[in-house]
């Protein structure tokens, strides 16, 4: 098989609705005015060649291979510069455009090193398939002059090589790294003959230098000179499958790229809604750890959670596993089993591991990840606006006039869509930062921030009230929206509470330690700087008053009638890969399936029917509160699907302790982590590249994943589910995964439209889809909110319990960074850790003057709930009083010093509120010694005995 | 911080996050709430707990919620569909 490249149409598309009749080599075509000569071509099915175009990028012009003869023009203009217009003649194909070609690509080929047959980009190569196409035959200058054959190869990037000989200087990485990924980490140097592709400065290479390694610039070489070392080990692909990222909410399609079983490369997909072409270090390259040697591959067993494990059968251990549960049930009662749904699997795991729960353990104790990121949103934008998702598709970043960023680092967490947001602004958008952190896009190349809120961590509610005070009191708000679209009542008794002069950014100055005069400009800002759109993260969620920042992002959405159209709305930006859909699976305890309480008695019988079950009406038990069952004794049993809890929530040694206080834990996951170390069985997980299924990004956006290899284990994951659903005598007979989603379609409004044949067609549908939304609905609320009508609900804040005082005076945040991902189970096992080996501390310069400490020094973190040992970073990106850190390292074990304190509504846990001490240290802590030793332990394994 | 410890922790915090709304309404909200979100066992715990010590450590408002909760024991069951 011959492997094809994602087609290419040399130029970006024209947005303009106005057409032109342009007529090509005698085919007539209309196009939208604005489009190059090139594209209209290609869209002719005419391939003019080109090797310094693109359709990723803006047309350069510098190649001069793609001329074209136009009637009535003179000369031969590049194709990719010339816009076509109404009545416009071309001829792509003349005997003086093959001559002056052919010259071109002599000239290019005169200084190129003829290795074909052992180049890596043999078979896919651009420059390789145009001197084809111009019908090269001969180099009248030879090869021997001056050239660039000798330069040395950069190869200092873990994921791909810079072979500098190979360069024709078209500059499409250098646009890449500045249009598409906006890091402008690349540039030519030199001029002339001495021209040269540098990663920053002379003294750097691709790894010390500004590159992020989101790949562009790789995709957009048209040879060999930035090449992956995976396809320079392995060899040009021979195949592609369109599937999904496993890492963030962004959801970036990509082509898995592959040769036999293979994965050769992950490319972003260019018709990929959610990412436009576009992907980050993590999608582009960390995908090693699915073949990791770590990964566990055979199910396991033990007693108790300090014999060493003992690899047996699936049917061995699903029948071990059943037994200790149906023990449970029959000793403890139904009430003492439970669940964990994992926003890393798909929506179909995830529906069938509540549907365990529901109907199998026959109660309501099902929980999943989101309870730790994004509960706060579900509960706030349900009761303000009626859905529990944010309200825009991507897309919607290009026609946003000021971004209010709150509680979010795209450019660590959500880099693809980073992308778009930074290249929104170098048109012009502007953007307010709420963070009490420095991040990257406060200031960084072509990006400045109209405004940076530097709160106090634990504030968010008190200063969004004083932005709503502003905006009531000057007389900001959108009257004529909030007339239409919401409760009049509901909108003056909100607008009386945010008056009192109490809550204006003077008075609240003092505690939020935001400046009144840069408050008031960034509420006036929003308020008036045309369509504003609000991103938030879990610097919103993650608080005692979560849900309370969520409802006071809605109001000031609602109040400035920034809801229903493109450019506006209110977008949480989703941790994980398809936290979006597991919630929407019926993954909490008090939900089914479409957000429908568990006591609505028609929705309960509906799936009472289609279950053949009774369901128990009362909601189940939240995570923590299953940890605290635990330790009474109530709670003995649960299943936990792609969840490294001991790891990722609060309070590690709550959780240890809740964990080995019950008597049969299963852990279904790809490697032994840390919550496994007190599990008695270990059912082996699958990779997102060895399932079916489908995903649910930040947008509500449904997208494919689609298994390109064997599992390792045997089984996909929502086989194992079921598995175990039927060693406990529940009878499921899926066959695919297709099946669960049509019992989904059939059980679930928002779904009622969805299938797996409409999604192949589709490519992605954004629920909600169904008969009034037949092919999805990409902005939500736009003329009526699903609740009816916008709910303003005030938000008086509230401090948090967490203090700091003498013992403990530091504010601790935690957050994440580009290179790892979450408790870095994947991104640990993958060269992303050249990186970032381990989780820093980040200092100010002050607080580390005060204590006698310098960057790099061991640390001890100390909180009232444990302390742990870190390495110093003193940086003045973090305030005086306020230190940060990351939790992706398991040595580190940074939750063991966050707190049981949680949101208000949804018992999200406070992780960005620690008061803490920091101070020297000559080694680790007490907990990461005993731990260590515990989980050395806790790893043994004997192996199968070999069959006979 | 035992169970019981936490809960009442947890039912305090939800009243204080409601009594914006004055003390009746934050009431009936905060029992909305808890019956909503909470198992049958935590409610109960609580419930227990004041039956045995006058529900010592919860706010006057969640005290409240917690006695409208235990008038209404049962209605969950049949609310028409949330």
């Amino acid at each position: 098989m011959t492997y094809q490249r994602d087609k290419d149409l040399g130029t970006p598309r024209s947005a303009s609705d106005r057409t032109v009749t342009v007529t090509i080599d005698g085919r007539r075509i209309n196009m939208p005015e604005g489009s190059s000569v090139m594209r209209a071509a290609a869209e002719l099915g005419q391939s003019i060649p080109k090797l310094c175009a693109t359709d990723m990028l803006g047309s350069f012009g510098s190649c001069r291979l793609c001329l074209v003869e136009i009637e009535g023009m003179r000369g031969t203009p590049a194709s990719c510069t010339t816009p076509v217009a109404d009545g416009m003649i071309v001829r792509t194909q003349t005997e003086r455009l093959k001559r002056l070609r052919r010259g071109v690509m002599e000239l290019y080929i005169s200084d190129h090193p003829l290795d074909c047959l052992t180049c890596a980009a043999n078979g896919d190569c651009e420059l390789q398939d145009q001197a084809g196409a111009v019908g090269l035959r001969d180099v009248r200058y030879g090869i021997d002059g001056e050239n660039h054959r000798k330069q040395e190869k950069d190869t200092s990037n873990p994921y791909f090589a810079f072979d500098p000989s190979k360069c024709i200087v078209c500059s499409r990485c250098v646009r890449a790294c500045d249009e598409v990924q906006g890091t402008l980490a690349l540039t030519i140097e030199g001029r002339g003959f001495d021209s040269k592709v540098s990663a920053g400065l002379r003294s750097d290479n691709f790894f010390t230098s500004e590159c992020v390694s989101c790949g562009a610039c790789v995709q957009a070489c048209p040879t060999s000179t930035l090449q992956e070392k995976s396809v320079i080990e392995i060899g040009v692909p021979e195949r592609a499958v369109i599937t999904t990222c496993a890492y963030c909410g962004v959801g970036c399609t990509f082509r898995a790229e592959m040769r036999g079983e293979e994965l050769v490369r992950m490319v972003p997909w260019k018709d990929g809604k959610a990412n436009r072409g576009h992907s980050c270090v993590k999608g582009r390259f960390a995908w090693g750890y699915a073949h990791h040697q770590e990964r566990v591959t055979k199910p396991m067993i033990r007693e108790r959670i300090n014999d060493p494990w003992t690899e047996v059968s699936w049917d061995e251990a699903l029948t071990f596993a059943a037994g200790k549960l149906k023990a449970i049930r029959d000793t403890h009662g139904k009430d003492a089993l439970g669940g964990i749904t994992s926003s890393r699997c798909t929506n179909e795991e995830t529906f069938l591991v509540q549907k365990l729960v529901r109907a199998g353990f026959g109660n309501n104790n099902v929980d999943t990840c989101a309870r730790v990121c994004h509960s706060p949103t579900g509960y706030g934008l349900s009761v303000t606006f009626g859905t529990s998702a944010g309200t825009q598709d991507f897309d919607s970043v290009m026609h946003t006039d000021v971004i209010l960023l709150i509680g979010a680092n795209p450019t660590d967490a959500h880099p693809v869509f980073a992308s778009r947001m930074k290249a929104r602004i170098r048109q012009g958008a502007r953007i307010i930062i709420i963070d009490p952190r420095r991040i990257d896009l406060v200031r960084s190349p072509h990006i400045r921030a109209a405004q940076h809120l530097a709160l106090r961590p634990g504030t968010n509610v008190a200063v969004l009230t004083a932005m709503a005070h502003v905006i009531v009191t000057e007389g900001l708000a959108d009257k004529d929206f909030i007339r239409e679209r919401c409760d009049a009542d509901e909108y003056q008794d909100w607008a009386d509470f945010v008056s009192d002069p109490k809550r204006s950014p003077e008075a609240t100055e003092a505690l939020t330690q935001v400046p009144a005069s840069e408050l008031r400009e960034a509420a006036r800002l929003y308020a008036t700087g045309g369509a504003g759109a609000i991103y938030y993260g879990l610097g919103v969620t993650e608080h005692s008053q979560g849900s309370s920042t969520v409802i006071a992002i809605a109001n000031l959405a609602m109040a400035t009638g920034n809801i229903g159209r493109p450019g506006v709305g209110v977008n949480p930006l989703r941790g994980q890969n398809n936290v979006q859909g597991a919630c929407d699976m019926g993954s909490f305890p008090h939900e089914l399936p479409g957000y429908r309480h568990i006591s609505g008695t028609e929705v309960r019988q509906m799936f009472e029917t289609a279950w053949n079950t009774k369901l128990d009406p009362e909601p189940g038990l939240r995570i923590n509160n299953m940890l605290d069952a635990a330790l009474d004794g109530s709670f003995r049993g649960i299943y936990i699907q792609g969840e490294d809890i001991l790891q990722s929530d609060p309070n590690t040694a709550h959780v240890a302790a809740g964990l080995e206080a019950m008597d049969c834990v299963i852990v279904h996951d790809l490697f032994l982590n840390e919550t496994a170390n007190y599990a008695h069985v270990f059912l082996p997980g699958s990779s997102f590249l060895e399932k079916n299924g489908t995903f649910t990004n930040a947008e509500r956006r449904i997208q494919m994943v689609r298994r390109v290899m064997t599992p390792l284990n045997g089984m996909e994951d929502w086989e194992v589910t079921q598995a175990l659903a039927n060693a406990l005598g529940l009878g499921w007979n899926y066959s695919h995964p297709s099946e669960v989603m049509d019992e989904i379609a059939r059980l679930t409004p928002t779904f009622s439209g969805v299938s797996y044949e409409k999604l192949d067609r589709a490519g992605s549908l954004q629920w909600p889809v169904n008969d009034a939304a037949p092919e999805g609905s990409p902005i939500m609320h736009v003329d009526g909110f699903v609740r009816g009508k916008g709910k303003f609900i005030v938000t008086e804040y509230v401090p948090t319990d967490e203090k700091t005082g003498p013992k403990f005076p530091l504010l601790l945040t935690t957050g994440r960074i580009l290179s790892q991902y979450n408790v870095g189970a994947q991104t640990r096992r993958t060269r992303n850790v050249d990186w970032h080996q381990e989780d820093f501390l980040e200092m100010h310069p002050v607080d580390a003057e005060d204590r006698g400490l310098l960057d790099k020094d061991w640390v001890k973190l100390s909180s009232r709930m444990g302390a742990t040992a870190l390495r110093l970073k003193v940086t003045d990106r973090v305030a005086p009083g306020v230190v940060y850190t990351t939790f992706h390292h398991p040595d580190t074990q940074t939750n063991v010093v966050t707190t049981e304190y949680s949101d208000w509504a949804t018992n999200c846990p406070e992780y960005k509120v620690t008061a803490v001490q920091v101070s020297a240290t000559n080694g680790r802590s007490a907990w990461q010694d005993s731990y260590e030793a515990h989980a050395k332990a806790a790893r043994r394994t004997i192996a199968a005995e070999p069959s006979e | 911080m035992s169970t019981l410890e936490n809960l009442i922790r947890m039912a305090n915090q939800i009243a204080r996050n409601l009594e914006t709304h004055g003390p009746e309404a934050a009431a009936a909200a905060t029992a909305d709430h808890i019956r909503k979100f909470w198992a049958p066992r935590m409610r109960a715990a609580v419930q227990d707990h004041i039956e045995r010590e006058c529900g010592r450590g919860l706010s006057e408002i969640a005290l409240q919620a917690f006695r409208q909760i235990g008038l209404a024991s049962g209605a969950a069951h049949d609310t028409p569909n949330a």
